[in-house]
């Protein structure tokens, strides 16, 4: 560590072109420190023994997403209440007010940002009753969702599949989403090819082949391990020979620090355009747990694969997804589809003034 | 990017700096930036006010001492505080005496639960242990076939059944007595906290093979809701410890500290990576810096981890110490730099980099044209600068399509950097210590110093 910092020193001292060499080496270093040290141990994966005979997948039982959704709210109600049955607009009012934007994982910038005018308009008296706060505060988030149109683009002079990429980081939510998807798409009449691009995760494309044969879709798998791109690729190839509408392209979640992952992913995007088909939408699929990351996430998949649209996913649990309204508001990706559970019809369009008073309830 | 702790507190420091106490009214506005800090970080809003508190009490007191400037002890406290508060008691893995010991895992639906099961079974095996994995997840279509594949992959056996999933975990518990395994790990379908009946459920997994550890695996990268999801998983499951999930993203992690505060359960282990060995024991440590914003050693190791290659690394160290590296070793370093992701995210994650330099635009071309540069050179230059000369320079130039001063600088440049290299290796800086040192305990206590006297007078 000592090592660390007399370069760190060094390169405090030195001109931007000398950086480049300084890090070089801290880079070397770290390399040669991290090699050293061999704490892992390179494990060969073999084949073990599995006992047992294939398990059978049971589809959950039919619970109405609104009977959910209803269900979180009252269990959140009375949040804000407090400060709204107030008689005068004080500072704990604000305090309240914010803390159920922060509890909401709206995000401390975006919270103060919406929050701003209000101030204004109190401290001119033209708002002088908590409640009216409370209206003008949803009024307010409600118009700063942006009025991009929410619709999934599907281009019907195309005379040749649309290309539908769907992206995250693990555990989002990415397959149940694509499956969602295609038996909505077969509802309207589309005929729906799925590609499992997910060639990293253990039985990921298995997954995917259960909600193909649930949603009445064609697949295409390809080798475990494979690359994503050709599997895609071939999927637009399937579906332009077939006359199939649509192509759902399945992709592996990754953490959006991981460089040459993102890296793939923008291959994969590329190539995916590449067919005989377009990439109409992309859409990233984000946890409505996930807390101030979810910004970081979206900034960089934008960049990586020109995202075209947000899925905020199990909106049915205790946590409010407010981190959406930060990735919509600062940069501009609306917000398409929410999940609300496990089954083939818990994906809805997102409602922007529904979404809103949920974040307060 | 959020700002750093330290970038925060710099602004309201320097009012502050030459006087050799803080007041009252100082220790508000500090703490107003470790409050914002801390919400950013994902740390829950009710556990913020407490540790705030916390923090009050003690910066206001212990103000007058002289080794360390205000902004160096506020540092020190927030960090302390926030060490002290992850850690704490550490959970012991001990085993049943009647085998096997039973682990249930438990967690909403994409939290990790499969992975980091076949994380665990790795990490008993090498403990010396046979585990045996259940997949009791029969909900999610292909849960069990993941966790099979896993299995292989770790040489641990994957028992299922189908039909109920608290019939499947007892069918697994009674096999694993029947083929005389010592670790039983129950892999669990993802549920939401408030879906009364999954809930239920899984209490009745629990009930049936009675485990003597119950994880609750949660992603590092939750908000707000943490708090809620760990508090109705430890009322029905009685939770003993927690597994962070996907520690190896950019997310600063401040569920860890919420759900360690409302549990007062500690947390065990952490998943540090794709692959199935990157697993360890929890460190409170590093936690606390990570959630401060105060520079990642760890990612920075990591990613070097992941793009150097072994062999290479160490050529390279032995040249550089007896100080014969080339340009060509030179230019291989800045590829695998590159590798790391921007020179610019390299640079943030850097403890103690001033913030000039944080702040100084590296552009990207500037790495192609000195790669261009080296690339415009023959091999015998670039093992041996002292080669070129005047119309090798121009040569150089032409080809890279730069000046002759472009090639100067780099080729002065590196000989000074050479110097300096080989004093290092000659101090034995290099070839010892690091080994040891990396990865180590030393880290806070470097980043507060770094941080420290990033913050003192200039």
């Amino acid at each position: 560590m000592l090592a660390l910092n007399v370069f760190a020193q060094q390169i405090a001292a030195e001109t931007a072109p000398k950086v480049l060499l300084a890090l070089a080496v801290v880079a070397l270093v770290f390399g040669i420190g991290v090699v050293f040290v061999g704490r892992r141990s390179a494990k060969k994966p073999s084949s073990g023994q599995t006992l047992t005979k294939q398990a059978t997948e049971s589809p959950v039982a039919v619970a109405s997403a609104r009977d959910r959704l209803s269900k979180v709210r009252s269990s959140f109600a009375g949040a804000i209440t407090t400060a709204l049955t107030r008689s005068a607009i004080t500072q704990e009012t604000w305090d309240e007010l914010e803390e159920a934007l922060l509890r909401a994982d709206v995000g401390v910038a975006t919270t103060s940002r919406v929050l701003a005018p209000l101030r204004e308009l109190v401290k001119s008296k033209q708002i002088v009753e908590p409640s009216d706060l409370s209206a003008a505060l949803r009024n307010e988030m409600t118009r700063q969702l942006s009025t991009s149109s929410r619709q999934l683009n599907f281009d019907t002079t195309l005379n040749a599949p649309n290309i539908w990429l769907v992206v995250g980081v693990n555990g989002a939510g990415k397959t149940t989403t694509i499956g969602k998807l295609s038996a909505q798409q077969h509802a309207l009449g589309r005929t729906v090819l799925m590609a499992a691009g997910d060639t990293f995760r253990a039985a990921a494309s298995d997954q995917l082949d259960t909600w193909a044969q649930r949603s009445g879709a064609e697949i295409v798998r390809g080798a475990a391990g494979g690359d994503p791109s050709s599997v895609i690729f071939d999927g637009v190839a399937r579906a332009s020979a077939k006359k199939i509408d649509l192509v759902l392209a399945d992709t592996a979640g990754r953490l959006q620090n991981n460089t040459n992952l993102m890296e793939e992913l923008t291959k994969v995007r590329r190539v995916a355009d590449k067919g005989a088909g377009k990439v109409t939408e992309v859409l990233l699929v984000i946890d409505a747990t996930t807390g101030q990351n979810g910004l970081t996430q979206a900034k960089q998949f934008a960049q990586a694969t020109q995202v075209t649209g947000v899925v905020l996913t199990k909106l049915d649990g205790s946590a409010k997804g407010g981190i959406v309204f930060a990735i919509e508001t600062e940069l501009a990706i609306p917000v398409k589809l929410v999940g609300l559970g496990e089954t083939i019809d818990d994906l809805v369009e997102f409602d922007a003034s529904e979404f809103v008073a949920a974040l307060f309830n | 990017m959020f700002e750093t702790l330290s970038d925060r507190l710099g602004g309201v420091l320097k009012g502050l700096r030459n006087r050799g106490r803080l007041t009252e009214g100082d220790v508000t506005e500090v703490l107003a930036e470790v409050r914002t800090a801390l919400l950013e970080a994902d740390v829950n809003i009710t556990v913020v006010r407490d540790v705030i508190e916390r923090i009050r009490t003690q910066a206001v007191g212990a103000t007058s001492s002289t080794a360390l400037n205000p902004g160096q002890q506020i540092i020190k406290i927030v960090n302390d505080e926030l060490v002290a508060m992850l850690g704490g008691e550490m959970l012991k893995i001990t085993y049943a005496s009647h085998p096997p010991t039973v682990v249930l895992m438990a967690g909403l639906q994409g939290s990790g639960k499969t992975t980091s099961a076949a994380k665990l079974a790795n990490w008993f095996k090498s403990q010396g242990r046979q585990p045996l994995l259940v997949g009791a997840d029969l909900q999610r279509p292909a849960a069990v076939e993941q966790l099979r594949v896993l299995g292989a992959q770790i040489n641990v056996p994957v028992f299922s059944a189908p039909g109920d999933p608290v019939n499947t975990a007892r069918l697994g518990l009674a096999e694993a007595q029947r083929i005389g395994k010592d670790v039983l790990i129950v892999d669990t379908a993802g549920r939401l906290a408030i879906d009364a009946e999954m809930m239920q459920q899984v209490k009745e997994i629990s009930q049936a093979v009675q485990p003597k550890f119950t994880f609750l695996v949660i992603d590092a990268m939750t908000g707000q809701d943490a708090v809620t999801v760990a508090q109705s998983f430890d009322a029905t499951l009685s939770i003993d410890g927690v597994i962070l999930s996907k520690l190896d993203g950019d997310a600063r992690g401040g569920a860890a500290l919420s759900v360690k505060q409302v549990l007062g359960k500690p947390i065990a282990f952490a998943s540090t990576g794709e692959k199935l060995d990157a697993f360890e024991q929890f460190h409170p440590d590093r936690m606390a810096s990570r959630i401060l914003g105060m520079g990642d050693m760890l990612t920075l190791i990591e990613q070097a981890e992941k793009v150097f290659e072994k062999e290479k690394a160490e050529e390279t160290a032995a040249k550089m110490l007896e100080g014969d590296f080339t340009l060509e070793d030179f230019l291989e370093q800045l590829q695998q730099l590159k590798k790391m992701g921007s020179l610019q995210s390299v640079m943030g994650m850097m403890p103690g980099m001033p913030k000039e330099l944080k702040n100084a635009q590296i552009p990207d071309d500037q790495v192609k044209r000195t790669e261009a540069i080296i690339y415009s050179m023959t091999p015998q230059e670039r093992a041996n600068p002292e080669l070129i000369n005047g119309s090798r320079r121009v040569r150089i130039s032409k080809g890279s399509g730069t000046t002759v001063a472009d090639v100067n600088r780099l080729v002065k440049q590196f000989s000074e950097m050479k110097k300096m290299m080989k004093q290092m290796g000659g101090k034995g800086m290099l070839g010892g210590k690091r080994g040891k040192g990396s990865k180590g305990d030393g880290i806070p206590d470097e980043l507060a110093a770094a941080l420290g006297s990033r913050l003192g007078p200039r």
